[in-house]
């Protein structure tokens, strides 16, 4: 191994982390959660459209590769005009993809709330929007962080998905310092344990998180 | 006798010919109240005689197929209308939906209720629970609503869990931040769903005093209980539920000591008497 490759590539390939692979990962999970509930909330609405339109998104989201949906939205969209820069398409592509996923966790966590919390908050004056925003997402939020640092943590790997439409992520990064140097092997392990680092980090919060969500729960 | 006859200012509430189905089964089958401020009324009955939905559908949370809800000073609510309006094609209907939808909010809004399973919000300390409708929903100013959730917890005897989470409470005094929490709300009316049913024997009397006391100072209550004690004595007029409507109405002293309907006998018999 080129140990001094090693170490002249460490700087490069976490700089694309730390400016390409972070920023896509928490812009598109951001969006995507916001998504995420608007669907969630669509697939609960006892109104047959909106809750048959939920289920369509979710069905298509989670049908069809990912890859896919990147190459559709970047290299597909400008046949019909809609001409979008890396980035921006990376962002919309992750985003739908989370708000897909995470959208069937959302709806699981609102209804392991139980009913009495929905009634309770009607009995103290609430609407049924500012019972959810106070009374159930809170709620929700505890136990859907498990199942949302999955979410996430598929994601910061995904993102390496986009250095085929060209944002200079890290894997991106990775791929011309292997090109340039021929060293495919030690680039490519390189960049994977910075991906791992990064995950390692995100496991550690998610840990922080739950023990702060679970402080009123019983045990 | 807690209730005196000059608390009476009239009548709060009246419920006429309510009528209830889920699905097939016809749990309310034209039921009469009547609540007058500062009564006490006690609903009893077996499990499944529909006292439960009576309550329910007193602050909108079950909404009847029939019968009306007149408060004093409104709303009135006619849901024989309403379903009425049902059959008017679709703008008919959305025009009822929207009725219906404001209609329960106003019902809901002269009322208060106490949960069989508390309800109170795990996630929010005993104080935050208690002030969450005044500041949310009535607009009272924090601190205002602070010092009254204070008075009212320190009645109750919890002043000093004030920053407790519900989990970090026994059942008895979960329960007694439930009524604290629909006191805060300055309900015209008290609904109890059998408070005490949940609860291990010990904590009943915690919370039936506490009742008691809410009685004495004139508040109006529907109260649905199988603590018969407690009816016997707190309570200024029983109602006995079965098979969806009122079989028997009347002072305690009458229904608990000279019934005149055989259902209600057998009733009381069997909770009364369990092994005879």
């Amino acid at each position: 191994m080129d140990w001094q490759l090693v170490v002249d590539s460490f700087w490069p390939l976490l700089l694309g982390g730390l400016a390409g692979t972070i920023p896509l990962a928490l812009a598109s999970f951001a969006i995507g959660l916001v998504l995420a509930l608007v669907v969630a909330l669509l697939r609960l609405s006892s109104n047959p459209v909106l809750s048959w339109i939920g289920r369509a998104y979710v069905s298509v989201i989670r049908g069809t590769p990912l890859l896919v949906q990147l190459f559709v939205i970047f290299y597909g969209m400008p046949e019909i005009g809609i001409r979008l820069d890396p980035w921006p398409s990376a962002i919309i592509a992750f985003s739908l993809n989370v708000g897909g996923y995470a959208a069937e966790v959302v709806r699981a966590a609102i209804l392991s709330v139980p009913k009495g919390q929905w009634e309770a908050g009607w009995t103290i004056g609430m609407s049924p929007a500012r019972s959810l925003s106070r009374i159930i997402l809170p709620q929700a939020a505890r136990v859907s962080v498990p199942p949302l640092s999955n979410t996430f943590i598929s994601l910061v790997k995904d993102t390496s998905l986009a250095s085929l439409i060209l944002v200079t992520e890290l894997f991106r990064k990775a791929q011309e310092i292997a090109a340039f140097s021929s060293e495919f092997m030690t680039v490519y392990l390189e960049a994977a344990f910075i991906y791992w680092m990064f995950c390692t980090v995100l496991a550690a919060g998610q840990n922080a998180l739950e023990k702060r969500l679970d402080r009123y729960v019983a045990h | 006798m807690s209730h005196t006859e000059d608390r009476r200012q009239g009548t709060l509430l009246t419920a006429r010919g309510i009528h209830k189905s889920f699905g097939t089964n016809h749990v309310l089958r034209g039921v009469d109240l009547e609540v007058g401020r500062g009564d006490v009324v006690a609903l009893i009955g077996a499990s499944g005689s529909g006292k439960t939905t009576v309550l329910r559908s007193l602050n909108g949370l079950e909404t009847p197929d029939a019968g009306e809800l007149l408060f004093d000073g409104g709303p009135v609510v006619d849901f024989g209308a309403q379903a009425a309006g049902q059959d008017g094609g679709r703008s008919g209907r959305r025009t009822a939906a929207r009725t219906a939808k404001t209609n329960r909010a106003a019902l809901r809004d002269r009322s208060a209720m106490v949960f069989q399973h508390h309800n109170l919000f795990p996630h929010r300390t005993v104080l935050e629970n208690v002030i969450e409708g005044p500041t949310q929903v009535q607009r009272v100013p924090r601190e205002t609503a602070v010092g009254r959730a204070e008075e009212l917890l320190a009645r109750v005897g919890l002043a000093d869990k004030r920053d407790a989470y519900p989990h970090e409470l026994s059942g008895g005094q979960q329960q007694r931040v439930g009524i604290v929490r629909a006191l805060a709300l300055q309900p015209d009316l008290l609904l109890f769903d059998e408070p005490t049913s949940a609860l291990d024997p010990e904590l009943v009397g915690e919370v039936l005093t506490v009742m008691k006391e809410l009685a004495e100072e004139g508040w109006t209550m529907v109260v649905v209980t199988h603590e018969l004690q407690f009816a016997r004595q707190v309570a200024s007029e029983v109602l006995f539920l079965d098979g969806g409507v009122v079989v028997e109405r009347g002072a305690p002293a009458q229904i608990f000591t000279d019934p005149a309907e055989e259902r209600t006998r057998r009733f009381l018999q069997r909770v009364l008497h369990p092994l005879d």
